[in-house]
């Protein structure tokens, strides 16, 4: 899976660690020590309890609590800003038509920050999903998919 | 408008249907019938394939004209919406995309019935999705008529009539016959014409005015008639308080009904993985957030290269605003050049309306056999203790869902035709209010919260969803002035043409009341099993 890294943008589905996997099986990933360790051998449970046990986790909870602290603030951040700006623009067009600089006044400025800052916190969600949470959920993926494989039979 | 333009626009077009129509013959030829094919295309799209789609999907005649237009009449204001449309989709990347990839297999019902007691919450989420749909789809329709009359200039009423039949009539063939594979190619067909129509028109305006943004602002300003005021918000929305909190509320809902559109979270079931539906939304974010800055400088660019009055003077609405820029830019009137452009313009507005309709009938004949149907069918086959029914079900909800894309299209035939001379623009506002206010709360409160109960989902889906309807009802787009539905009479009794402001908080106040009223015990076995599943794939269908 290591050997994916840094290949070309044309091979977009290849370089995707999930479609790899996905397609290469869990068999084939060569991994040091599962994410949720085995406690009773993988019989003898439901899998509904399977799932209470990974989500009970260390790793399952490293991966929501990474989720979360990211995605918790911007989503306040970005709803707080563009209730900001749709109510100045409403409520206070003096403000916005005020001139800051070269013939551009606060409105327009602040229109295309929305833009601005939309394309600067999709690259940053897109960044931190990459870096902190797509291994470690992969990895809990494959050891949830067997332990209920394990209860199912 | 002259016969020259006519008659190619109308070779266009031709074009357009011959492609689409070669598309969903081809795509029929392969086709296994399954739902994982009918509904969700066979799940191996790419995510940049994805990506062209979902844009494709969401940007609307109405935001490549309407949005347009109202810039070269009002100037920022207009600009206003564009931000809203765009901001909305990291709603859809920071909380849906992803975790409705790994929870659900076909639309949105399935993700709240995954945890919850599913036949009650099923139907009820198949009933708001479908109104969703239904109330964006007759709009879309009653939109292609009035365009197609205003583009080729046979304003009668029979040109629009037929129109409109047309239209849903085509839209019909692709989704029964194509299923979401069909669908998804004309949505990549049209994503791409679309941008690429924007971005030459966005490029005649910048060399119009020597690539000087400055400079085009200040003439579309002195152009305007109203100087410096048209840069600055307040032309549209600046009027009393019920204007002002009517722009609020509209906003509001283009931002958090974005998420709960079926149309967009059934394309999330056309990839792989939850990994290829986030990427998905990344390309489509790079397409409309570009598309939507383009549409700026056409706004503004017809404003300073016609003039805000002959805008107006063509069409009171500004829908012909773009159209009439490209005729400028191509040469002017009876030149060659003008009469291409405005061919070129006319015809991808028409491909645009096609490909959005196909879209929404798709999502909604989802609705219908998928949550509907299946549910009432469950139950039957509960009762008759029927074993092995899985494959026969499988086989017949697909049948059924072809069968609702024609039921579908009759009924959108149908209001289209009988709303084709009301003034219905507000029903793509009511339609966004009514995702935010019913099929957001209900997918929110499923992904994220313990203990979340049927009886809680129950309230949050009709307690967003009957007051934005009852709301509007009540509203002056229905009743009480000269431009309602209904002139003659009067029961506006709430001020505002769009419920958001006030349903949306409904609709979630609505589901944690219910949530902590009910006696049942929330179920942190199922909760467990949504939550790992979410996060991490397993189990994904």
């Amino acid at each position: 899976m290591e050997k994916q890294e840094g290949r070309s943008a044309d091979e977009l589905r290849l370089d995707d660690p999930w479609y790899d996997a996905l397609a290469t099986g869990p068999a084939d990933a060569a991994r040091a020590a599962p994410a949720v360790p085995a406690q009773s051998g993988g019989t003898g449970r439901t899998s509904a309890e399977v799932y209470a046990e990974v989500q009970r986790s260390p790793a399952f909870q490293e991966v929501r609590s990474r989720y979360r602290r990211f995605v918790v603030p911007a989503s306040l951040v970005f709803l707080l800003w563009y209730l900001a700006y749709v109510v100045a623009a409403t409520t206070a067009p003096g403000l916005m038509g005020a001139e800051v600089a070269g013939g551009l006044n606060v409105a327009m400025v602040a229109g295309l920050a929305q833009f601005l800052t939309t394309f600067v916190l999709t690259w940053a969600y897109a960044r931190h999903a990459r870096l902190h949470r797509d291994r470690a959920a992969l990895e809990l993926r494959w050891d949830t998919q067997e332990m209920t494989r394990a209860a199912d039979r | 408008m002259s016969g020259d333009h006519q008659a190619l626009a109308l070779v266009l077009f031709s074009a357009f249907v011959a492609v689409t129509l070669g598309i969903t013959t081809w795509v029929g030829r392969h086709r296994r019938g399954s739902a994982e094919e009918f509904y969700a295309g066979g799940r191996l799209f790419s995510p940049m394939e994805n990506g062209f789609a979902i844009a494709g999907d969401y940007m609307s005649a109405a935001s490549f004209l309407g949005i347009s237009g109202l810039i070269a009449l009002y100037g920022y204001d207009g600009m206003l919406y564009s931000v809203g449309f765009l901001v909305a989709w990291l709603v859809v990347l920071f909380l849906v995309a992803e975790l409705v990839r790994n929870c659900g297999r076909f639309t949105l019902a399935d993700v709240v019935a995954s945890r919850l007691a599913a036949r009650r919450v099923r139907i009820a989420s198949g009933v708001s999705s479908i109104t969703v749909s239904v109330l964006y789809l007759v709009a879309q329709m009653v939109g292609a008529g009035s365009l197609v009359a205003l583009l080729l200039g046979g304003t009668g009423e029979a040109a629009r009539s037929w129109t409109v039949v047309g239209v849903g009539a085509l839209m019909v063939v692709y989704v029964s016959l194509g299923g979401m594979r069909a669908t998804t190619w004309i949505q990549i067909v049209k994503a791409v014409l679309l941008m690429a129509g924007a971005t030459v028109l966005t490029a005649l305006v910048l060399s119009r005015f020597g690539g000087d943004l400055g400079r085009l602002l200040h003439t579309a300003a002195d152009r305007s008639g109203h100087g410096a005021s048209f840069l600055a918000p307040g032309l549209r929305y600046g009027g009393g308080w019920t204007d002002r909190l009517d722009f609020i509320s509209l906003g509001l809902a283009l931002v958090l009904g974005t998420a709960g559109l079926p149309h967009i979270l059934s394309r999330f079931y056309t990839v792989p993985t939850a990994r290829a539906a986030r990427r998905s939304v990344i390309w489509s974010i790079g397409l409309i957030g570009s598309f939507y800055l383009m549409t700026i400088v056409l706004g503004f660019g017809a404003a300073a290269v016609l003039g805000t009055e002959q805008v107006r003077a063509s069409n009171a609405a500004g829908n012909t605003a773009v159209p009439l820029l490209a005729l400028d830019l191509g040469g002017g009137a009876g030149s060659t050049g003008g009469t291409v452009l405005f061919a070129v313009v006319a015809a991808i507005a028409f491909a645009t309306i096609l490909a959005v309709v196909a879209g929404i009938t798709l999502a909604s004949s989802a609705s219908v056999a998928h949550d509907l149907y299946a549910s009432l069918g469950r139950r039957r086959a509960r009762a008759t203790a029927g074993d092995g029914r899985e494959p026969r079900r499988r086989w017949g909800e697909v049948a059924v869902a072809r069968a609702a894309a024609v039921g579908i299209g009759a009924v959108a035939i149908g209001l289209g035709l009988l709303a084709q001379n009301l003034n219905v623009a507000f029903l793509v506002g009511l339609a966004f209010a009514v995702a935010a206010s019913s099929n957001l709360p209900v997918l929110l409160y499923s992904l994220f919260w313990r203990d979340f109960t049927t009886r809680g989902a129950l309230w949050s889906v009709y307690g967003g969803l009957v007051p934005a309807v009852v709301l509007v009802v009540l509203s002056p787009v229905v009743s009480g002035s000269g431009k309602s539905l209904f002139p003659g009479v009067d029961f506006s009794l709430f001020p505002l043409e769009n419920p958001g402001l006030v349903s949306i908080p409904l609709g979630f106040l609505a589901g944690w009341l219910g949530t902590v009223t009910s006696s049942e015990v929330p179920d942190e076995a199922r909760h467990a099993e949504t939550e790992v599943r979410a996060l991490t794939g397993a189990g994904a269908a």
